[in-house]
Order: structure tokens, then C-alpha cells, then sequence
């Protein structure tokens, strides 16, 4: 097995985050948005559900760090545990999207037969808008995390799947690969042992803006009332509830929108690095 | 050119069979009898019954797709459920709003990155392009919904520049109906320049590295002719690849600007329908909007043949 870089992957990510100032502020930034989210139960300031109505649309301040909603619920607590459901299901849509990505890909890239029908499959999946595809699914499959994580998977799968087939297509044909068929090793061995470990790069930096798109998905899917069931506070579910109070209560939307918005600003500029570092030949200055 | 044009033709439809392949099996995937799911708790058998019947539900599923591709390739994509209509129907009444949200927020996304994408190429690693990408790449992380909300309460609400919603009433002249789309093709127009910014600082760089460029430098042109003449002319074919490429961003953005700005658009109407179980009007957006991204696309790379001398198929 070769390798297209000497250095592992890990060795050339440390040294990404030294160099680049932008790179290390995002990963620090997310780090801590990530931290403070897993760890809400103890950090969080107040209970999420708990309302008050003496609280009601009570500005930022000492009592209420955020300030509180139209139920007298904080929004502080709130953005923490909306925070976990939020990057949670960007998480889930870039792994779940990568391993069905991976597989049609795998396939399509090493089985000619299978080639057409897959490539043609992916190209129609990609002409549905994503926002409009992920409303479809999600009503026909339920407004659960889970659903929506499938829902979303279903579809940025395409956009993994068709790197890979292009990854290995190039890859099946080095004489490592040709080395290890001759020698008798099984062909979903060859695709798992050697072809896969050779496009893990595309594969990361593609999965990392994935993360980023799901989570501006899920926070739309939200906003708009099509995606998790709205008992389950969200990013996107708390800018659709303070909607009605914008002229009164700004602050309401305005944090969730941050929220949003450093975080997905923070993947994208991880993104941005990762693929510089590890994947040179896609950089290209955009 | 002609077998070039067939074979595109060919693979268009292919692509057009999957996509009404996809939507026809996308509400099939709904757990249970999809007539109940789209009547609600409240219906009783009957009615669950006769809906369907009137879908065609009772019969088998291979009958309903064949009989579905028939009806789609004669443009019948069923009718609605809560409307009582054809769906071609309905979506041609909610068409106007969401066409011209998108022609404008395209042209404005053109006119705010065309010129800053090829200045900051340029002008390479200047302050003005790193603040160019900067922007832009934080214009693609802000969600449209709250950029438009936003605006909407500070431009529209607070100094009243704008119609803070709505689509001017049923008794709206054309320019009034316009008027009320101004401030949601801002939104949209700063949410698709981002792409367009980035595209455009790319292409440009990549024309900019040709050696007819360095030809031209070296025969003693002056720069500004070296650019005008020779560079932004060949400019023009990634802003035809860009249009084919924010198709989809603006259909998805228009989903949501069209409900942050209350239009009553295609993309308010999925919304509602998804919220009414109207599948019949799910299943015919998706197949409209995704048979235009095929058609756009293949439209983008024919006007190829046009600008660029070079493109041969």
C-alpha cells in the first residue's frame, strides 16, 4: 500500500492549525461552541423548559445573560442544549452521508458495469435543490433528528460519492493496486484496504463542508417549521419562535443567528485549510 | 455539434426519467397508507378509501408508475389535494413571484460580485481581495433566513424603505408587486454573491496565468488594454457557469426568503403543502424545479459554444 503524502494525516493537521492564524481561531472557536454544547447540563445557567411569566421578553442582562422568550425561558440554556441537536445533526449528516457516499462511490468507481446507472443516479439526486429534497423527505419520513439526519443524508450522499468515484478511478489504476489484485486479495478488500485509505483527504475536507451545509439545512428546515418537531429547541426553531416579536425582541434571534453563523463560518474555514493542506491539487484559490 | 446535441439530449432525458423516477418513489416511502397520512386523524375510512381510489393507490404499485411517467410526459403531474386543481396549474398561479424573485436576485448577485471577483483576482492577495473573500465567505455562513429578517426589520420596519412584506394584495398592480419583491432579491442577491464572488476571483485568476496574457504584457500592451481586451472577454464563460451553478442555491434560498417575506411563491407553496400532507404538489414541484436545473444546465454549456471560440463538440 502507498501512501500520496508522506506525512499522516493528523502530523499535516497540526501543522495546518501552527501556521494558519484563521485555521487555529475557527478550530478554538468550535472547539469551545462544541464544549460548552456537550456540556450544557452543567454549564447552562437555567433550565431550558422552565418558563416564567414575570420573565417574559425580558432584555439581556445580570438574571438573564441572553435575556429570556416569550415563555420566560432563557435563552442562554436554551442556545446550549439547541446547540447539542444542532451541531449533533450536522455531525451525524457528514458521517452518515460519507459511509453512504463512500460505498455508491467505491462502486461506481471500481465496477465499470455499475458505473453508468450509479453516475446517472447521482446526477439526478443533485438536480433537487437541497432545501427542497430535504422538505420532501423529511414530511414523508417524520420530523425526528433522526429523520432529518437521514433526510440530509440522502441528500449530500451524491456530493461524497461523486468524489470518490472520481478518487478511485485514479487510485485502481496505480500498480499497487494492480500488485495487490495479482497476488489474490478479494476485491472488497482491495476497495476497503487500498483504494480507501488513498482518498481519505478529498473524502475529510468534502465531509467537513457537509457538516457545514447540514447544519444551515437543518437551522432552514427548522425556521420554516418542516424539521424537528419544534418541542426540541433547535437553532432554527428559536429564530422561527422569536420571529413574531423581531420589532419588540431582536435580541431573540440574534443569538441563534450567531450561533449559527460562527459555527458554520468556523467549519468552513476548517474546510477551507483542510483541503490546502491535505489536498493541494483541489486549492486552487478558491 | 449534432451528435454532440443528441447525445446531451439522450442523457438530459435519462436524467429527467430518474428524477420523476425519484419523486414517484420519494412519497411511496411514507410508513402507511400515504391516503390517511395526507387526510389527517380526522377522516374516516370512507373518505381514506375513496381518496384512494381517486389517487389510484388500490391498484398495484408498477401499474401507478407506469401510468404516473405517462401522465408526467403529457405534463398531467396530478392534482392537488387541498386545492382541487392540476398541479401544473397551481404552480403556474405561485410561478410570477419566484421567477422574478430569482431573476433579479441573480442579476443583483451579478452586479455586487462580477467586478469585485475580478478586482480582487487582480489586485491578488491585496487587502481588498483577502476583505473580498473574507466577506464572502461569511455571506455563505449567515443563513439567508436571518440576513432576512434582519434587514427586514431594520430597512423595511425601522426606516421604511421598503415593504416589510407581503406581495402588495390581489389588487397590486405589476410595479407594486415588484416594489414588495426589492427588499427579498437584496437578501437573496447578497446570499448568492458569495459563490459568484468566489467563481468569478478564480476563473479570472486561472485567464489571468494564460500565456496569451503574458503575450500580450510582453509585446509592451498597456495593462489596461491587457485586461480589457483580452482578459475580461474570456471572463464571460464563468459567469454563464456560475448561472447554471446558483440555479439550485436560488431555488433553495427562494424556499426561504419567500416565507421570511411572507410571497406567496412556489417555495411559500411546497412549505404550506408539506404542512397541509398536499404530496401531489410536493412530488410536482420537485419534478419542475429539478427537469429546469437539467434543462439550465444543458442550456449553460451550449451558450459555451457561443461565447468561447475555442469549446468544440
Amino acid at each position: 500500500m502507498s501512501r500520496t503524502s508522506s506525512a499522516p494525516i493528523e502530523a499535516r493537521f497540526l501543522e495546518l492549525l501552527f501556521s494558519r492564524r484563521a485555521v487555529l481561531l475557527a478550530t478554538i472557536v468550535l472547539s469551545a461552541v462544541a464544549l460548552l454544547c456537550v456540556c450544557a447540563p452543567w454549564v447552562a445557567p437555567d433550565d431550558p423548559v422552565r418558563m416564567s411569566v414575570r420573565a417574559r421578553l425580558t432584555e439581556p442582562g445580570m438574571t438573564y445573560w441572553l435575556g429570556a422568550d416569550a415563555f420566560g425561558r432563557d435563552v442562554a440554556s436554551r442556545l446550549l442544549y439547541a446547540g447539542r441537536v444542532s451541531l449533533g445533526v450536522g455531525l451525524g449528516v457528514a458521517a452518515f452521508s460519507s459511509l453512504v457516499g463512500i460505498a455508491i462511490g467505491l462502486c461506481a468507481g471500481f465496477f465499470q458495469r455499475l458505473d453508468g446507472p450509479l453516475s446517472r443516479l447521482v446526477d439526478a439526486m443533485m438536480a433537487f435543490p437541497d432545501i427542497l429534497l430535504a422538505i420532501a423527505l423529511v414530511s414523508i419520513l417524520g420530523g425526528s433528528a433522526v429523520n432529518v439526519i437521514i433526510a440530509l443524508s440522502i441528500v449530500y450522499a451524491p456530493r461524497i460519492a461523486r468524489i470518490v468515484r472520481a478518487s478511485t478511478l485514479v487510485i485502481r489504476e496505480l500498480p499497487f493496486v494492480e500488485a495487490a489484485t495479482a497476488l489474490g486479495v478479494s476485491t472488497p478488500s482491495v476497495m476497503v484496504r487500498h483504494v480507501l485509505p488513498n482518498i481519505t483527504s478529498p473524502i475529510i475536507v468534502q465531509a467537513t463542508f457537509i457538516f457545514a451545509y447540514a447544519m444551515l439545512a437543518e437551522a432552514g428546515l427548522s425556521f420554516l417549521g418542516v424539521g424537528i418537531d419544534p418541542s426540541t429547541p433547535t437553532w432554527g426553531t428559536m429564530v422561527n419562535e422569536g420571529r413574531q416579536y423581531l420589532d419588540q425582541a431582536l435580541f431573540l434571534i440574534l443569538f441563534p443567528g450567531l450561533a449559527i453563523s460562527v459555527s458554520v463560518l468556523a467549519l468552513q474555514l476548517i474546510g477551507d485549510g483542510l483541503r490546502d493542506a491535505l489536498d493541494p491539487r483541489l486549492a486552487k484559490d478558491l | 455539434m449534432r451528435s454532440y446535441l443528441a447525445r446531451r439530449l439522450i442523457g438530459m432525458a435519462v436524467v429527467i426519467f430518474l428524477v420523476l423516477t425519484i419523486a414517484f418513489f420519494i412519497v411511496r416511502l411514507a410508513p402507511g397508507d400515504p391516503a390517511a397520512l395526507m387526510l389527517g386523524p380526522e377522516a374516516t375510512a370512507e373518505d381514506a378509501a375513496e381518496l384512494r381510489q381517486q389517487l389510484g393507490l388500490d391498484q398495484p404499485i408498477f401499474v401507478q408508475y407506469l401510468k404516473f411517467l405517462g401522465n408526467a410526459v403529457r405534463g398531467d403531474l396530478g392534482t392537488s389535494i387541498f386545492f382541487k386543481q392540476p398541479v401544473t396549474q397551481v404552480l403556474l398561479g405561485r410561478a410570477e413571484p419566484t421567477v422574478f424573485l430569482s431573476l433579479f436576485s441573480l442579476t443583483i448577485a451579478l452586479i455586487i460580485a462580477v467586478p469585485i471577483g475580478n478586482y480582487a483576482a487582480y489586485r491578488r492577495g491585496s487587502f481588498l481581495d483577502q476583505a473580498s473573500i473574507s466577506t464572502a465567505m461569511l455571506a455563505a455562513s449567515v443563513p439567508s433566513f436571518w440576513t432576512g429578517l434582519m434587514l427586514q426589520r431594520y430597512l423595511a420596519t425601522d426606516l421604511g424603505w421598503f415593504p416589510a412584506s407581503g406581495y402588495g394584495g390581489p389588487d397590486a398592480d405589476f410595479w407594486e408587486r415588484m416594489r414588495h419583491l426589492l427588499l427579498p432579491s437584496i437578501v437573496l442577491g447578497i446570499v448568492n454573491s458569495a459563490l459568484v464572488l468566489r467563481f468569478t476571483r478564480a476563473s479570472m485568476l486561472d485567464i489571468l496565468g494564460e500565456d496569451y496574457i503574458r503575450t500580450a504584457r510582453s509585446k509592451g500592451m498597456g495593462e489596461a488594454r491587457v485586461v480589457l481586451r483580452h482578459a475580461l472577454k474570456n471572463a464571460a464563460i464563468p459567469i454563464i457557469t456560475v448561472i447554471g451553478l446558483t440555479f439550485a442555491l436560488l431555488v433553495s434560498g427562494a424556499v426561504v426568503t419567500e416565507r421570511v417575506f411572507n410571497i406567496p411563491g412556489m417555495g411559500n407553496l411546497v412549505v404550506s403543502a408539506v404542512l397541509r400532507r398536499d404530496y401531489p404538489v410536493i412530488q410536482g414541484t420537485l419534478i419542475v424545479v429539478a427537469s429546469l436545473y437539467v434543462l439550465i444546465n444543458l442550456l449553460t454549456d451550449l451558450a459555451y459554444l457561443l461565447v468561447d471560440k475555442r469549446v468544440r463538440y
